[in-house]
């Protein structure tokens, strides 16, 4: 921590001293700055640098000191996202690394047109009004949790001895990412808070089981083996609980990280219906798969995928067994938009409407007594979602009592994600093709 | 940056939006602690929540007297008036937002750390989670004038209502079940309608950018899906 902010303090000195010089620029001031600076000046002035000078829009009224090129290549130089304002909060300059991280900041804009918290708002004004270095840490909680920290310092370039209130030419705006940190020391008490929760009934019932078999139940060969049977329930139920709160929170740690691995979604989807073939057969549930015959590639975790589609599909064959059919479907979105469309049928009981809205919720369950017998944990529909957040798919469910349900995600292609200003493709990774006929019924 | 002097309409202009966008800041944040300050039964945020509410007020106060005096000097036409008149609205539809907020942190302090069923406040967390989606893309889609994310949020309000509906339902079905439950079950009921009027205000801000940029009114009426009107003998069922 220590650490970070003296670089930063640094780096917003370097950029305060050298705009100074840049600007008085004063020959024998040059030699002293050294070597290193000249390196500098020699990228800022590059045909990149120079380009970007042009593209810049018009000030808009008055005498508007842009940042020079040595700045913009310092700012550029920092390994967190860096914006530049003046003295009304206007954005003057915005690095490569701010842009990734929170889209377009156009030029001409005040700042809290795109960071609108009110923690970075106040900060600023507070760095023009007293004309010193400040701090600000703010929470953003769409799409996903993410803490931020931003480092602001007031930049002079000619200093006036006379004025009695020094205005800045610039503030510099420089923003950490605090997530992980943040995440991590959260985690652990969410996971103790629904740990405990949740494993207190289970862990009661065992409990009770043990008195009773150490006491009266001692000599009861019939009743040990009943109770030895049911104290195996419970104690696997607890097991399934503790790997899906785990799973949860992996999820939930890297839900500000956009995936960045192609995957083949058609591929997959065989995969993962090929997995779970045995636990069909074993309910008397015939999985009808529609997958498109071309490649549908995708930028995601396959792992997560495949939790995805195998818990959707796993709820369709168990809760819906009764309809002994599971359509499974994946093709290009027929509502366009550049996305694969992957649905999951069933027939069975359906869900009545007032649960719909709320089934991704974490341990709500419409049906306890069902979910329970199905060895559900409540948290299934939770992880899917959270999964489907981090790679921007939207999960969509369709059901009515007596009329089966239908879960129908939306993952965005790949090209459509590349052309997102806001992703960098990794190169190098092919698509693989996957050979199959258009369409596939496979019986059981 | 209130004291600066400005020289041009479109700095003058510039600096009411910088004040919507502030004011926008400031309601998204209200509504996340207030909601924060629930879950938690955090009773100190939720005191820092009614205090920050006033600040909301004299920002929206602000707007009315720039917005005033730019009608009244520049005499604004077209598309400049509408950009006056619509700050003029949004700045409206966030002080009542924020008031909703305020109206949240209040009920926290009175249910006095009184917790009800996990499940439910989950569900108002839920809740939340949407409305403040559609009002972070809402006031994204100002500042972009971007009247296809506005359109998309405009549509979207029937999840909230949905959402809503079905909280209404649930809830009822506590109290029925214990009449311990009624007092805090009220208060999650009424915090939960505040923020679905919260989606509705992200609703009215997106209608309000879709006449700044087209300068068409919306005037099809919205079919409503809140249902918890309908449910009233569910005692009876």
């Amino acid at each position: 921590m220590g650490r970070a902010i003296d670089l930063r303090t640094l780096a917003a000195m370097l950029v305060g001293v050298f705009g100074f010089f840049a600007v008085i620029s004063p020959v024998p001031a040059w030699a002293l700055i050294g070597g290193g600076l000249v390196i500098l000046i020699g990228s800022a002035l590059s045909p990149r640098a120079l380009r970007a000078d042009r593209r810049r829009s018009q000030p808009m009224s008055g005498p508007v000191v842009w940042p020079n090129p040595s700045m913009k290549a310092v700012a550029e130089a920092l390994p967190d996202p860096c914006i530049m304002t003046d003295a009304q909060g206007i954005v003057r300059f915005v690095n490569d690394l701010a842009i990734q991280r929170f889209g377009l900041v156009s030029r001409g804009d005040p700042l809290n047109f795109k960071l609108r918290a009110t923690a970075l708002n106040d900060a600023l004004e507070r760095v023009v009004a007293l004309d010193r270095a400040e701090t600000a840490e703010w929470l953003e909680k769409i799409p996903t949790e993410r803490w931020f920290e931003a480092h602001l310092a007031p930049i002079h370039f000619q200093p006036d001895p006379h004025a009695t209130l020094r205005r800045p030419d610039f503030v510099i705006v420089v923003i950490e990412d605090l997530t992980e940190r943040r995440r991590s020391e959260r985690m652990r008490a969410d996971f103790v808070a629904n740990a405990s929760h949740e494993l207190r009934t289970p862990l009661a019932s065992l409990t009770g089981f043990i008195e009773t078999l150490q006491g009266p139940a001692r000599n009861d060969a019939v009743a040990r083996e009943k109770f030895l049977g049911i104290m195996m329930q419970q104690a696997s139920r607890m097991k399934r609980l503790i790997d899906d709160l785990l799973s949860l929170s992996r999820i939930e740690m890297k839900a500000h990280m956009r995936p960045d691995a192609i995957v083949d979604v058609g591929e997959l989807m065989w995969d993962v219906i090929d997995s779970l073939q045995p636990l069909a057969n074993e309910n008397a549930v015939e999985l009808c798969a529609e997958i498109a015959e071309k490649p549908m590639p995708t930028m995601a975790d396959r792992d997560e995928l495949v939790q995805v589609f195998s818990n959707l599909i796993e709820n369709a064959i168990k809760y819906g067994a009764s309809g002994g059919k599971v359509d499974i479907s994946a093709e290009a979105d027929p509502q366009g938009g550049d996305q694969w469309l992957v649905s999951i049928r069933d027939y069975g009981p359906g869900i009545a409407e007032e649960h719909l809205p709320r089934l991704t919720e974490r341990f709500y369950r419409a049906d306890i007594v069902s979910s329970r017998e199905k060895q559900g944990t409540g948290l299934g529909l939770a992880i899917v979602k959270h999964i489907l957040t981090r790679h921007h798919a939207r999960l969509q469910i369709e059901s009515s009592l007596g009329a089966g349900a239908t879960f129908s995600v939306r993952l965005e292609s790949q090209s459509a994600i590349a052309h997102s200003p806001q992703i960098n493709t990794p190169n190098g990774e092919q698509t693989r093709t996957h050979q199959s006929p258009a369409k596939i019924i496979r019986a059981r | 940056m209130a004291d600066h002097i400005v020289s041009s309409y479109d700095q003058e202009l510039k600096l009411l939006m910088t004040k919507i966008a502030e004011m926008g800041g400031l309601a998204e944040g209200l509504v996340a602690d207030s909601v924060t300050a629930l879950t938690r039964m955090d009773i100190g945020l939720a005191q820092k929540v009614v205090l920050t509410d006033a600040r909301l007020d004299r920002l929206q106060h602000e707007v009315e007297e720039r917005a005033i005096l730019l009608i009244a000097r520049r005499q604004p036409m077209a598309l400049d008036l509408r950009e006056i008149m619509g700050a003029l609205r949004i700045s409206n539809d966030l002080e009542r937002v924020g008031d909703l907020a305020k109206n949240i942190a209040k009920r926290v302090t009175a249910m006095h750390g009184n917790m009800v069923a996990k499940q439910l406040v989950i569900g108002v967390e839920h809740l939340s989670e949407i409305a403040l989606e559609q009002l972070k893309a809402v006031l994204d889609a100002f500042t972009t004038r971007d009247d296809a994310v506005a359109m998309e949020v405009r549509k979207r309000d029937d999840e909230i209502d949905a959402l809503y509906t079905s909280l209404f339902r649930e809830l009822l079905t506590y109290m029925m079940e214990d009449p311990r439950n009624i007092s805090s079950c009220t208060h999650l009921l009424f915090c939960a309608k505040n923020i679905e009027r919260i989606g509705d205000h992200a609703t009215n801000i997106a209608e309000t950018v879709h006449f700044v940029v087209t300068g068409e009114q919306m005037i099809e009426e919205r079919l409503k899906s809140d249902g918890s009107s309908m449910i009233g003998s569910i005692g009876a069922e």
